[in-house]
């Protein structure tokens, strides 16, 4: 297991945000996404408990796409993972921001 | 998508039970917007055990767990989230629920729901699930005995079994579609214990002949068999709740009947190998068309068997 935090600048506020959107299950290939409004100075922060260690430069490389995709401020994504791919770890962020965004989940 | 953690998006009716999610289940379930979670996701109230264990956990632990409105009347709910380590009950994820029927017989909600989806203890953290579980099935009574009644809604991928199996079993009600299963020991289990000669678990139409959702109605252990809906379950639940009013039956002739009911099943169908040999016993026609039928052609067929 591994522990991974990464921050981003963000630049989109989301004007009345909910207390929290969660989506996906901790199951093996899959993950949950939590994101919450924080008070982070305008940064998106990402924490990350993944079972597959090692691979922190996909992370990286994964949340930075996603963060030029939907660059919130001041939210906190925390992320359980066991051993998701990218592909399905992106589309679990999309599907997070658009629950937090108030879309349909 | 309200404070709460519910999405909040509506669910259609016919939905399917065994793919939702335990929170889509209780969206769709529960009247929009009624639900509100207790010990929700921003807790983070995780099992310590799972990460001794260098496991991810849930912000859950797998289980949600809630007040909510069931056409107006005041429920609480919980439900097993079956992706997550198949369901199992671990030390928070017990707790959780042990906790809510103890605030059951302090706030005498109209019923209790459980949407059990799981395989039993998660042996990860099995002597603090095996506790829990007896304080669920203790707290489960203590409701009963208070008045309230409980309700078990069995229709996800994993069922009901090991402890979770006991545990529906002493609701007032258990409603169930075709493709939930309900039992003590799993088929893996029996086979590895007993033998391939006992018990075929990759034999899947003998596991549903013998576990299944009709199996039980047939049994006598689910008072209701439904459609793989959403809806339905919400339906077959307003139901169970509009008869335990009507008439409650948990006094001392009712335990005595049940236990002489068990000595005549036992003393009919004790010897037989399979629950179609049990359904042809009961004077049904062509028996073995009944895992065929959906549940309205399965109910009119069965309907004037000998049980």
């Amino acid at each position: 297991m591994e522990n991974l935090q990464y921050e981003f600048a963000g630049q989109r506020v989301v004007a009345t945000p909910p207390a929290h959107a969660l989506v996906g299950v901790v199951a093996s290939g899959n993950l949950e996404v939590m994101i919450e409004p924080a008070a982070l100075g305008g940064r998106m922060q990402v924490q990350i408990t993944t079972a597959a260690g090692g691979f922190g430069a996909v992370w990286e490389a994964v949340l930075r796409d996603f963060n030029g995709r939907h660059p919130l401020a001041d939210v906190r994504i925390s992320i359980n993972d066991v051993g998701a791919t990218p592909a399905v770890v992106s589309l679990r962020l999309d599907q997070a921001v658009e629950a937090f965004e108030g879309g349909p989940a | 998508m309200n404070a709460a953690g519910s999405t909040g998006a509506a669910v259609p009716a016919d939905r399917s039970w065994y793919e939702a999610s335990a929170r889509a289940r209780l969206d769709g379930l529960l009247d929009p917007g009624s639900f509100g979670e207790l010990l929700g996701p921003r807790t983070r109230t995780l099992s310590p055990h799972l990460a001794m264990l260098d496991l991810p956990g849930a912000f859950d632990d797998g289980i949600v767990v809630g007040s909510g409105r069931l056409a107006g009347r005041a429920v609480l709910v919980a439900a097993q989230e079956g992706a997550f380590m198949g369901g199992a009950v671990g030390e928070v994820h017990g707790a959780k629920l042990a906790g809510l029927l103890r605030r059951a017989c302090a706030l005498r909600p109209d019923g209790v729901l459980l949407l059990p989806d799981s395989g039993g203890v998660r042996l990860h953290e099995a002597n603090a699930g095996l506790i829990a579980l007896s304080e669920i099935i203790h707290g489960l009574l203590a409701v009963r005995a208070a008045g309230i009644p409980v309700l078990a809604l069995i229709g996800g991928s994993n069922g009901a079994f090991g402890g979770m199996g006991i545990a529906a079993r002493c609701c007032d009600h258990v409603i169930m579609s075709e493709e939930g299963r309900l039992a003590l020991s799993g088929p893996e289990v029996i086979e590895t214990v007993r033998g391939v000669e006992e018990f075929d678990a990759r034999d899947r139409a003998l596991v549903w002949r013998t576990t299944g959702g009709k199996h039980r109605y047939l049994l006598g252990e689910a008072d209701a068999l439904v459609a793989d809906g959403i809806g339905a379950f919400r339906t077959a639940a307003l139901a169970a709740l509009a008869a335990d009013d009507a008439h409650r039956a948990d006094d001392l002739d009712a335990l005595t009947a049940a236990h002489a009911a068990l000595v005549r099943r036992s003393a009919r169908y004790g010897a037989c190998r399979d629950g179609l040999e049990i359904w042809r016993a009961q004077g049904i026609a062509e028996p073995e068309r009944l895992p065929l039928l959906d549940a309205p052609d399965f109910l009119a067929a069965v309907a004037g068997r000998d049980a």
